[in-house]
């Protein structure tokens, strides 16, 4: 109808004149945005439209998000000359590109209701004055309304720059080809290419994604046996103190993890650290144990770190487990009993199915949480030992962390991104397994 | 006779088993705590010379740590973040759960899908960019972006956990308040409020104890002295090894880790709670 032509027009038709101007401002300040921020003077067209020059905030920004710039800035006597900032031109696509949506949700919004508007007034007669609907709708939009903040904090801070990071991955963004002064380009699956063709990348990455799996298993796995072992241990009915016992083994989940790693990486400091040092004094080794430092022996760091995570990780199974055992009738140890079932028997055919169905997961959550652990890793051995196969990684690293050193240390930034895009999709994928198991999937 | 003996003895031996076992672990758990309290009372400040109990026990690490380091300025920074941070985020995420559990509205599974998606993204993986963003739009610096950022970062996440515990809650209380003539603010406020307390707990208390520890964002979007928090200060104090530190690092640590920590173990039933919760909605 009118709308389609003139934002607002088939609400005036309507007499909801209040709205039609609503909807009206917001077409017209779109348009006025868009020629406010390009130049549309006479003398600029006279030349033929082009968008660089003359483009405003959505024309340029689709254009600039297509071909990503095309004069760079060069250096010159008097500083920078003018030119495109590729990834400025990008960010600022994006927003466009985000902003046009909206514009076109609204539009679909504003024809539908002049149509739905009309029908009603055709069958029935009765038409709503703008206030009156306003009215209806602050109550139907009641939702929307509350998570509007939420909304648009998520698509600035969360989508925005997840965008951004996957389109990231296509270019040919880094230190040696970063803006002002180069452009940045599209180059497709190239950096994929890279990453799989590419010895050392390869090499490299499957050793890490190696490590990174048998470390989120073993993590995972160690933290919930010996947390396990400790809610069972505490359970048993000749330990006086349980209160106390308990809130000494919680303490390594209550202080900060970053705090009693650096505390841990000080104590197995190779050169100072007293541990070391401890055992030259009573004469255990002849000299100095190098933890996480020596590249010759990298099981070493590797087995530290996970015995580390176990002193770090335990408290939380261990708080865990002793709540679900005691939530476990004691009907079913009497009858046990009365069959004459031993301690163990009792154990694995009555403690540990009840325990292991309520707290499963629980064990998925935490597998992906190792996964991801950039905290115990980076402030325990920063990736160390160093290990001169790899690209950018050390013997310990994880993907997480490697990705950290790829963008930050050495500002490979597409190629991070291809890292983050590979890592996300793996835990996806876990998390997806995960929910497909747990009823919230069914009511979705 | 006999046989009564034997398991006496064997349950007396496995009494003290258990006994060993419980006390060896408590010290393996209690040594590097007690060892890092020690040292910031040591004297000399090397790391070499820090111990357990230190020979000449003093508090000039903590005097130093409050005249000659920034340490006061951090630790002000690091609290006002945290409490925007928990402010923001829990009203957010509330609402945000409320209109989730309590009101059907076009959209409602693709949002909540939405969540879902965003929620499996690490928040690292968002930082990296959003400092690629800031960086090119000059907002980095700012304790503001910082709050900006944690709370986005945690909203997916801590409203499916929020929905959930109140999709728990029956409707029924919010229906009594609609006919009393409540509006759904006022419902908001004086039923769904206090009904989900316990995971409002655990949702601020995270939301607060976050910013002591996280290192990568403020690592990403702080650059001066003035602005940064106390983990990259201590992170600071550490790795920089030709400044030998350690000692002031442990008094520091020592200041951050006993609040966060008496919080985490008074608070620690809704915090399990809160994370078992977590687990099953995947």
């Amino acid at each position: 109808m009118l709308s389609a032509i003139v934002w607002g027009a088939g609400q005036g038709w309507n007499r909801q004149y209040l709205k039609g101007l609503l909807f009206l401002l917001i077409g017209a300040g779109a348009a006025a945005a868009e020629l406010a921020t390009g130049s549309y003077t006479r003398d600029s067209l006279a030349d033929g439209f082009r968008f660089r020059e003359n483009g405003g905030f959505f024309l340029k920004g689709i254009w600039g998000l297509i071909t990503l710039g095309t004069q760079p800035r060069k250096m010159g006597l008097t500083g920078l000359t003018a030119g495109d900032h590729s990834i400025v031109l990008m960010a600022n696509g994006i927003i466009a590109l985000l902003f046009l949506l909206l514009l076109a949700l609204f539009y679909i919004w504003n024809i539908r209701d002049a149509v739905t508007t009309r029908r009603q007034y055709c069958e029935t007669g009765i038409r709503e004055s703008s206030l009156q609907h306003f009215k209806r709708l602050w109550d139907t939009m009641y939702a929307y309304i509350v998570l509007s903040p939420t909304a648009v904090l998520t698509l600035f801070v969360s989508v925005l720059p997840i965008v951004f990071g996957v389109l990231i991955a296509f270019t040919d963004y880094s230190r040696n080809n970063s803006p002002p002064t180069k452009l940045v380009h599209w180059v497709g699956f190239d950096n994929f290419a890279t990453v799989t063709q590419v010895f050392s990348w390869m090499h490299t990455f499957l050793g890490v994604l190696l490590w990174t799996f048998v470390w989120a298993i073993l993590a995972t796995v160690t933290t919930y046996l010996f947390g396990f072992f400790q809610a069972v241990l505490l359970n048993n009915s000749a330990v006086k103190f349980k209160k106390l016992w308990r809130s000494i083994y919680i303490l390594p989940w209550a202080v900060p993890a970053m705090i009693s790693a650096l505390v841990f990486k000080s104590m197995f400091n190779g050169q100072f650290g007293p541990v070391s040092q401890f055992l030259l004094d009573i004469g255990l080794t002849s000299e100095r144990i190098y933890w996480f430092t020596d590249p010759g022996n990298t099981n070493l760091a590797r087995g530290m770190a996970l015995l580390i995570n176990l002193w770090l990780g335990f408290p939380y199974f261990m708080a865990l487990i002793g709540g679900t055992l005691t939530t476990i009738s004691e009907s079913y140890y009497e009858a046990a009993r009365m069959d004459g079932a031993t301690s163990g028997q009792t154990f694995w055919n009555i403690t540990f199915p009840i325990v292991y169905k309520a707290t499963a997961p629980l064990l998925m959550l935490s597998f992906v949480s190792n996964f991801n652990n950039f905290g115990v890793i980076y402030f325990l051995t920063e990736g160390g030992p160093a290990n001169p196969d790899y690209n950018f990684a050390g013997s310990t690293d994880l993907l997480i962390t490697w990705l950290y050193k790829l963008t930050l240390d050495n500002r490979l930034y597409s190629m991070g991104a291809v890292m983050s895009i590979i890592v996300f999709l793996i835990v996806a994928s876990f998390s997806l397994i995960n929910l497909r198991k747990s009823k919230t999937f069914e009511e979705l | 006779m006999m046989i009564h003996k034997r398991t006496n003895l064997g349950a007396i031996l496995k009494t003290v088993l258990i006994y060993i076992e419980l006390i060896v672990v408590a010290l393996i758990v209690i040594y590097p705590l007690i060892w890092i309290v020690g040292s910031s009372f040591g004297s000399s400040k090397g790391l070499a010379n820090a111990s357990a109990i230190p020979e000449q026990a003093t508090l000039q690490n903590y005097k130093e740590l409050f005249q000659q380091t920034n340490y006061p300025l951090w630790y002000m920074n690091t609290l006002k973040v945290a409490a925007a941070n928990m402010f923001f985020g829990v009203l957010l995420s509330t609402l945000g759960a409320y209109a989730f559990s309590r009101f059907t509205f076009k959209g409602k599974r693709a949002s909540l899908l939405t969540i879902l998606i965003l929620q499996m993204f690490p928040a690292f993986l968002t930082a990296i960019a959003v400092y690629m963003l800031f960086l090119n739009f000059g907002l980095l610096d700012s304790l503001t972006g910082l709050v900006v950022v944690g709370v986005a970062a945690q909203l997916p996440y801590n409203i499916w956990l929020l929905k959930g515990y109140l999709d728990n809650i029956s409707t029924s209380f919010d229906e009594a308040g609609l006919i009393d003539g409540a509006s759904r603010t006022q419902i908001f406020v004086r039923i769904i409020l206090p009904l989900a307390s316990p995971m409002i707990t655990f949702v601020a208390v995270l939301q607060f104890a976050a910013p002591w520890m996280d290192f990568i964002l403020p690592r990403l979007l702080i650059s001066s002295e003035e602005k940064k928090t106390v983990a990259i200060g201590l992170y600071s104090m550490i790795s920089d090894q030709t400044r030998n530190e350690f000692t002031l690092f442990a008094a520091g640590s020592v200041l951050v880790a006993i609040p966060i920590a008496v919080l985490y173990i008074l608070l620690q039933k809704y915090l399990i709670n809160g994370l078992t919760a977590g687990g099953d909605k995947g």
